[in-house]
């Protein structure tokens, strides 16, 4: 998995509460079997008209945070389904730290996977990193994970929260399957004495 | 002090505790279908890993299929690779597989429990966010990505920290007229649909008791809804009678040991959840959503809000919902007009759903241009439904009756609502574009969904005239 230690990018302020994982990813790119190339799908619905061109309304296709790689939103992103279709999709386009308010469960687990920081600020700071952004669209953040700071050029400073084993995982791009793996015999002891009411075979 | 049923569980499925980590988890069932799997299994081959215990997976096909024509070929192209990716994937790695002509083959979270696999005391996963269903029967299930679908593939467990727990207790009893699924979404109504993000819920209360198992699996089925995880409900006579007689269900003595087992799973009276929450349930009605969450939704003879009423940051969310749902605030829910109806999917999808629907729908014809669906949430549902002549009253009054799947739910097959219809749909979800592009989704109960397919509005079912003859039009 990609390690991400610091990372320096401009943000993409998408000013709306509850963005589930429908709009991240639309369904019909949900039946692909390969776990590269979703970034084209990325908010499908609400990037492209109907007809298939950009639509030029939506704050993505506007410069400068066409190119941005820091998303700034607010409460409850990336509620709804499990599909890890979404950080895939986030992370294939460029974004490498969200910025919220407050996160879903299953998609918060799903972004550390993925390489991606989703950090959580109080309202009030995303407020001001809002306003911000609207002041200098250009405006910049720097995420220094080891930290657990972010800063700007103008000597801001704040401090996030993370656990510690997602972090350390993040800052390792750690493959979690091998370290459990590493417990085999405990799962193996484990099985022996578990009890089950069912067989399958 | 006592342990929550949340905490009884984990306790006994934990294999390892390393400082500073998160526990390692055992999972007792673990449940793949073709959209979130693929990718794990090529992990898997890029790893030159195997599946630890196909054994405790078990496989279907619902979401991307279609509900007509099954012996065709696809439609869809990309789709029938992805079927087909399943079906070499479960032969390459020994996995149980309830393939398209299956007759067990039908929603995930509705062929385990009918099936009996799904058991009180178990951890079941499952890469899809409805997996706090099988929490009806007491079990601790919740929804993984695909990267945890490849750990629990490989493993058979899951790196996981204990979620904070919250009770809530439902007061009163569930008024005649609402059903299981008006008591969830006046619940997500009255908290918000994000209210429970990081808890695992249990549901208490004598209103609880007196569910059935069916109308238990819808209320745990929402629990995501209102952002928890994983929600359950303490196992008792009611399930023990469900599942006594069930495909994978102990016979004899080691049903007794099960059912023995099985009795100790229940909060303990001095355990401490980091949350109570109590909820009259004495004044339910039939409810109906009028926006782009699960949680915005209100009775029947209610009406979409007003914005003079809310702060502002409430009244830019009610406003860009409204105008995605293409309503006027204010506007009274029995006046809205529907032209689509979807019956089915994992939460309405079962047995007494649809016989919940057809009472409804019994010696009446749904209103000309209205598009109506039922779609069964299993094959077995299906073929139940048959034996009991539900697919009779459903044709007959211009219902299309469909094979199993999550069909219109996500509209991942061909069943898509197209820009701008406007759907009363018996599902659990209704952001923007969830059943197609454009489309506007109201949830509903099934007999508030049939009611609307008949009148073409909603329609409150507690005023509805039951008809038992046959061949009667409306």
């Amino acid at each position: 998995m990609k390690a991400l230690k610091t990372h320096t990018g401009t943000l993409m302020p998408l000013d709306r509460a509850n963005i589930d994982t429908d709009a991240i990813i639309p369904k019909q790119f949900l039946k692909r079997i390969e776990k590269r190339g979703y970034g084209q799908f990325l908010f499908f619905d609400w990037r492209f008209n109907e007809d298939g061109t950009e639509n030029e309304e939506f704050i993505l296709n506007r410069e400068p945070y066409r190119n941005a790689t820091v998303l700034l939103t607010r409460d409850n992103f990336g509620c709804g389904s499990s599909r890890e279709h979404a950080p895939w999709a986030i992370e294939d386009y460029g974004f490498r730290v969200i910025l919220a308010s407050s996160f879903a469960d299953i998609f918060y687990n799903n972004c550390f996977k993925n390489g991606i920081l989703p950090i959580q600020l109080p309202k009030e700071q995303i407020e001001e990193l809002f306003s911000k952004v609207a002041a200098q669209p250009e405006y910049a953040l720097t995420v220094d994970l080891e930290s657990q700071e972010i800063r700007d050029s103008n000597g801001m400073t704040k401090h996030f929260e993370v656990d510690d084993y997602r972090k350390h995982m993040l800052l390792e791009g750690m493959d979690e399957i091998s370290a459990t793996i590493r417990h085999e015999e405990k799962i193996d002891t484990f099985e022996q004495q578990h009890r089950l009411y069912y067989s399958l075979q | 002090m006592g342990k929550t049923l949340y905490e009884k569980i984990w306790d006994r499925h934990v294999v390892a505790q390393q400082p500073e980590q998160p526990d390692i988890l055992y999972i007792d069932l673990h449940l793949v279908h073709e959209v979130t799997s693929p990718q794990a299994f090529d992990g898997l081959r890029q790893a030159g890993r195997n599946v630890r215990r196909p054994d405790r997976t078990l496989a279907t096909m619902d979401h991307s299929i279609p509900t007509l024509n099954r012996d065709q070929p696809f439609e869809d192209e990309i789709a029938q690779k992805q079927v087909e990716a399943l079906r070499k994937n479960c032969d390459d790695f020994g996995i149980k597989l309830f393939d398209l002509f299956h007759k067990q083959q039908g929603i995930v979270h509705i062929i385990a429990p009918e099936l009996g696999l799904t058991q009180p005391g178990q951890t079941i996963v499952c890469g899809d966010s409805h997996t706090a269903t099988h929490g009806a029967f007491g079990t601790l299930a919740f929804g993984i990505g695909t990267s945890e679908v490849e750990h629990v593939l490989a493993t058979q467990t899951l790196k996981q920290s204990k979620s904070k727990t919250m009770a809530i207790e439902f007061q009163g009893e569930l008024p005649t007229g609402a059903s299981a699924k008006d008591l969830i979404l006046a619940l997500i109504g009255r908290y918000g649909h994000d209210f429970a993000t990081g808890y695992t819920i249990e549901y208490r209360g004598e209103a609880i008791r007196k569910l059935s198992m069916e109308e238990r699996m819808t209320v745990c089925n929402m629990s995501i809804e209102i952002g928890a995880r994983a929600g359950m409900i303490a196992p008792d006579e009611t399930t023990f009678a469900y599942l006594s007689g069930k495909s994978y269900v102990p016979e004899g003595k080691r049903w007794e040991q099960a059912q023995a087992e099985w009795n100790e799973l229940f909060s303990d009276e001095d355990a401490v959840f980091d949350k109570v929450v109590e909820f009259d349930c004495g004044k339910v009605e039939p409810q109906v959503t009028w926006g782009t969450n699960p949680g915005m939704v209100v009775s029947v003879n209610g009406q979409v809000p007003a914005l003079e009423d809310l702060s502002l940051e409430q009244r830019k969310i009610v406003e860009s919902a409204l105008a995605y749902m293409g309503l006027e605030p204010g506007v009274r829910i029995k006046d809205i007009e529907i032209d689509t109806v979807f019956i089915g999917s994992c939460t309405n999808g079962r047995i007494e759903d649809l016989r919940e629907a057809a009472a409804v729908v019994n010696g009446y014809r749904i209103k000309q241009g209205i598009r109506a669906l039922v779609v069964p949430g299993s094959q077995a549902v299906k073929a139940q439904a048959e034996t009991e002549n539900l697919d009779r009253i459903f044709k007959d009054a211009g219902f299309e009756w469909r094979d199993a799947g999550c069909s219109m739910c996500l509209g991942m097959n061909p069943d898509i609502a197209k820009p701008g219809d406007r759907v009363a749909s018996t599902s659990n979800r209704n952001f923007e574009g969830r059943q197609g592009r454009q489309s506007r989704s109201h949830l509903v109960s099934p007999a508030m969904a049939a009611a609307a397919a008949i009148t073409g509005h909603f329609t409150d079912v507690r005023d509805w005239p039951l008809r038992t003859g046959e061949g009667v039009t409306g």
